[in-house]
C-alpha cells in the first residue's frame, strides 16, 4: 500500500501537480504571441487627463524584424505610416509629406499620444531571447489561476530591466505584467483581456497599457481583425510604401 | 534771515565749498547708481516680461503647476472666448496669445531624408494680425539678421546661430517634429523667412520663433493657447498694479475647483522672477540709506571741523544774548541750504553720466556666452522720473543730520565760561 502511495505521488508530482519550469512557461508565451507574420487591424483609444480619443491602424509585421503600421483614422492622423526594419524606425507624415527616422532619446517619445513609446513598439522580439525568468508561485487574476514569474534582462538593448509577469495557467498568455527600470522604479503596467483562440492561439484581443509616469487614465488597444501567417507582399516593408 | 545765512556761505568758503563737494559727489553717486539698477535689473525684468512672462499671465492652474515644463497638453481652450472677458475687465492692459514648445527642427537633403536637426525652443506669436504689437513688443526687426520677418502663414524665424549650425538660408524649408496638444507627434513644414538675434545667450542656442495660427495648426490647439500674456499699458512693470489685477480676476473663480479654470499669475509670481523685482525694489532704497548714512558720518565730521573754527563765533553770538537753539537752527538752516546746492550739483552730474551710460551703453555678450538665464547683453542706465528727485533724500538728510550731530556741542556751552573762552 505505502508503494502504491509513493508511486501516485511521484506520478502526480512529475506530471499534472508539478508546475512548468519558468522558461517553458516564457517559451509558451511565446508561442502564443509571437508568431511567422500577422496582418492586424486595431483601435487605440488614449484616455488622456482631459479627454479621450481615438485612432484605428492596420499593422503588417513578418517575424521580429519588419513591421509596417498605418493610421487609418482619425483625419488628422489617417495616412501616418511607420515602418520599422531591424532596429531602424521610420516614420511618415502625410501632411508634411516627410520621411523621418526617429532615433535615440526620441524612441521614448510616446506613439500618437498613447502610453506606448516607439521602443515599447520596436521590441518584438521573444521574451525567452531577452528575459531569464524564475516562477514566484500562483495568484489569481480577474478570477483565472496565474503563475507570477519574475523576467530579469539578459541583454542590454531592451527597454526595461525587469518585469512581472502574470501568465494564466491554463492558456499561457499573460493577463498582467509591470515593466521596471534599472532602479526599481514601476514604468509601466500592462493588462491584457478578451483572450481568444484565434488560428490556434490563446490571443488577447484588449491590452490596456498605462504609462505610470505619465497622468491620464491608460491607452486601450483592442485587436478589431487579426490574421496569422498570411502572405504579405515584400514592398509593403520599403521606405518608397511609406509615401503610397 | 535766509538771504544772511547765504551770504555768509558765500563769503566763507570753507564753510560751503568742501560740504557742497561732498554732498554732490555723494548724490551723483546716488543718481547714477539709481538710474544703472533701474536700467540693467529693470532691463531684466522687462526682458523677461516681453519674451515669457508678460506683466501679468493668464494659464490653466494646471500648466501654472507645471509651467516650466510647458506643458501644452493642459492649455487653456475656448481662447477667444476669455480674451473677450479678460478685455472687458481690464481695458487697459494688452493681451498677447502665445504658445511655448519644445520640439526638433529637421532638415531634409534634395531626397527629403534627414540632413542636419537641432533641438528648438519654440515661441508662437501673433506675427500677422494687423492690430499685435508683439512685434514691436519683442523688438524683432531690430533683431534681424538675414532675410525677414514673417509676412505670411508658413514662415519661421529662426536665431541666427542655429540656422547657421543647422545649415540653413533664408527660403529653405525645414520640418518641426513636435508634439500636439493630445500628445501625437506634431509635423509641420515651415519657410525659413529670416534669422534673428537677440543677444540673449538662452534664445540665441536654439530659438524659433513662428506665427499663433501655424502654431495652433501644427500642434493641435484650434482656440487654444498656452498662456496669455498681458502688458500693462505704460509698458513698464509695476507689481502692485499688476497685483491688484490678478486679484481680481482670481476672485472669479475663486470658488470652482476645475484644475483647467484659468488663473492669473503677476511676473513676479512666476519662477524666482519675485525675488529680482524685490530686489529691485529694495536696491534703491538700500543704495539711499549707505549714502545718507556715509555722507551723515563725513559730514558730521565735517561740521564738527566747522564747529572748532567757529567756536569763537558761536561763542559771540551766545555771549551777545543768541539763544542755543537759535544758533542751532542757523546751522541747519545753512546745512539745508548747502543740502540743495550740493544736491542740484550731484544730481546734474548724475544724470550726465547716467544719460551716458544710457546712450553708449556697454557690451557683455562675450562674457554672457554660455549662460542658461536670460540676462540682457548690455549694460544701460535708465533716467526714470524717480531719478531726478532720488538725490535729494540722502543729499538733504545726510547734510541735516551730519550738522545736526555736530551742532549738539552748541548745547554743551556755559554761558557763564564764555567771555573767559573769549579772552583766551
Amino acid at each position: 500500500m505505502r508503494t502504491i502511495t509513493l508511486l501516485i505521488v511521484l506520478f502526480l508530482a512529475l506530471t499534472g501537480f508539478s508546475a512548468p519550469d519558468a522558461s517553458e512557461i516564457l517559451k509558451k508565451v511565446d508561442q502564443n504571441l509571437s508568431s511567422e507574420n500577422r496582418v492586424m487591424e486595431s483601435t487605440i483609444t488614449i484616455h488622456g487627463k482631459r479627454n479621450s480619443r481615438t485612432m484605428t491602424s492596420r499593422s503588417y509585421a513578418v517575424g521580429t524584424e519588419k513591421a509596417f503600421t498605418e493610421y487609418l483614422s482619425p483625419a488628422r492622423d489617417a495616412g501616418t505610416k511607420m515602418l520599422k526594419l531591424e532596429n531602424q524606425l521610420w516614420i511618415y507624415s502625410p501632411s508634411t509629406d516627410r520621411t523621418i527616422q526617429i532615433s535615440g532619446h526620441m524612441l521614448r517619445q510616446s506613439v500618437m499620444g498613447s502610453d506606448l513609446s516607439y521602443e515599447d513598439m520596436m521590441d518584438d522580439r521573444k521574451l525567452t531571447d531577452t528575459y531569464t525568468a524564475t516562477l514566484e508561485g500562483t495568484e489569481t487574476v480577474d478570477g483565472r489561476e496565474v503563475y507570477l514569474i519574475s523576467l530579469e534582462a539578459k541583454v542590454d538593448d531592451v527597454a526595461y530591466h525587469s518585469q512581472k509577469m502574470w501568465v494564466d495557467t491554463e492558456r499561457f498568455v499573460p493577463l498582467k505584467q509591470e515593466m521596471f527600470a534599472k532602479s526599481g522604479q514601476l514604468l509601466k503596467r500592462l493588462e491584457m483581456r478578451d483572450v481568444e483562440k484565434i488560428s490556434g492561439r490563446w490571443f488577447p484581443r484588449t491590452m490596456v497599457y498605462k504609462d505610470m509616469l505619465k497622468q491620464g487614465g491608460g491607452t486601450e488597444y483592442t485587436v478589431t481583425k487579426i490574421e496569422f501567417d498570411v502572405d504579405i507582399p515584400e514592398y509593403i516593408f520599403s521606405k518608397a510604401a511609406l509615401k503610397q | 534771515m535766509i538771504k544772511f545765512l547765504i551770504k555768509g556761505l558765500l563769503r566763507d568758503k570753507s564753510r560751503s565749498r568742501i560740504p557742497v563737494l561732498v554732498v554732490a559727489v555723494g548724490v551723483m553717486l546716488t543718481v547714477f547708481m539709481h538710474a544703472f539698477v533701474t536700467g540693467y535689473m529693470g532691463d531684466t525684468i522687462e526682458m523677461n516680461a516681453r519674451f515669457t512672462h508678460g506683466h501679468v499671465k493668464v494659464m490653466t492652474r494646471a500648466y501654472a503647476e507645471e509651467m516650466n515644463q510647458m506643458p501644452n497638453d493642459l492649455a487653456l481652450l475656448e481662447v477667444d472666448e476669455l480674451t473677450n472677458k479678460l478685455n472687458a475687465m481690464f481695458p487697459d492692459v494688452i493681451w498677447s496669445p502665445r504658445i511655448q514648445f519644445g520640439g526638433l527642427v529637421d532638415v531634409p537633403d534634395k531626397n527629403g531624408e534627414t540632413r542636419s536637426q537641432g533641438p528648438a525652443f519654440g515661441m508662437a506669436l501673433d506675427f500677422l494680425s494687423a492690430h499685435s504689437a508683439e512685434v514691436k513688443r519683442m523688438n524683432i526687426e531690430k533683431t534681424l539678421v538675414r532675410g525677414s520677418l514673417i509676412t505670411k502663414p508658413g514662415q519661421a524665424l529662426l536665431s541666427e546661430k542655429f540656422a547657421q549650425n543647422l545649415g540653413l538660408k533664408p527660403g529653405d524649408e525645414f520640418t518641426l517634429i513636435g508634439s500636439t496638444m493630445y500628445g501625437s507627434m506634431a509635423f509641420y513644414n515651415f519657410t525659413l523667412a529670416g534669422t534673428v538675434t537677440f543677444g540673449v545667450e538662452q534664445m540665441d542656442r536654439g530659438a524659433l520663433l513662428v506665427d499663433i495660427y501655424d502654431a495652433r495648426i501644427a500642434l493641435n490647439m484650434e482656440n487654444a493657447v498656452g498662456e496669455l500674456i498681458g502688458f500693462l499699458s505704460d509698458g513698464f512693470y509695476n507689481n502692485d498694479e499688476a497685483k491688484a489685477i490678478a486679484s481680481e480676476f482670481n476672485a472669479v473663480y475663486a470658488e470652482t475647483e476645475d484644475e483647467y479654470a484659468p488663473v492669473m499669475k503677476t511676473l513676479a509670481q512666476q519662477g524666482t522672477m519675485g525675488q529680482y523685482v524685490a530686489l529691485v525694489d529694495v536696491w534703491t532704497v538700500y543704495i539711499s540709506m549707505v549714502f545718507v548714512i556715509a555722507m551723515a558720518l563725513v559730514l558730521w565730521n565735517a561740521g564738527l571741523l566747522g564747529a572748532l573754527r567757529r567756536y569763537g563765533e558761536f561763542g559771540i553770538r551766545l555771549a551777545m544774548g543768541e539763544e542755543k537753539r537759535h544758533v542751532f537752527n542757523t546751522l541747519i538752516y545753512e546745512s539745508f541750504v548747502i543740502g540743495v546746492l550740493g544736491t542740484i550739483l550731484g544730481t546734474a552730474f548724475g544724470l550726465l553720466f547716467s544719460w551716458l551710460m544710457q546712450t553708449y551703453p556697454i557690451d557683455m555678450s562675450a562674457m554672457l556666452e554660455g549662460a542658461t538665464m536670460m540676462m540682457p547683453t548690455q549694460i544701460k542706465a535708465r533716467i526714470t522720473p524717480d531719478t531726478y528727485y532720488i538725490g535729494f533724500i540722502p543729499g538733504l538728510l545726510s547734510t541735516v543730520v551730519g550738522s545736526a550731530l555736530a551742532g549738539i556741542g552748541i548745547f554743551k556751552r556755559k554761558t557763564s565760561q564764555l567771555f573767559k573762552e573769549l579772552e583766551a
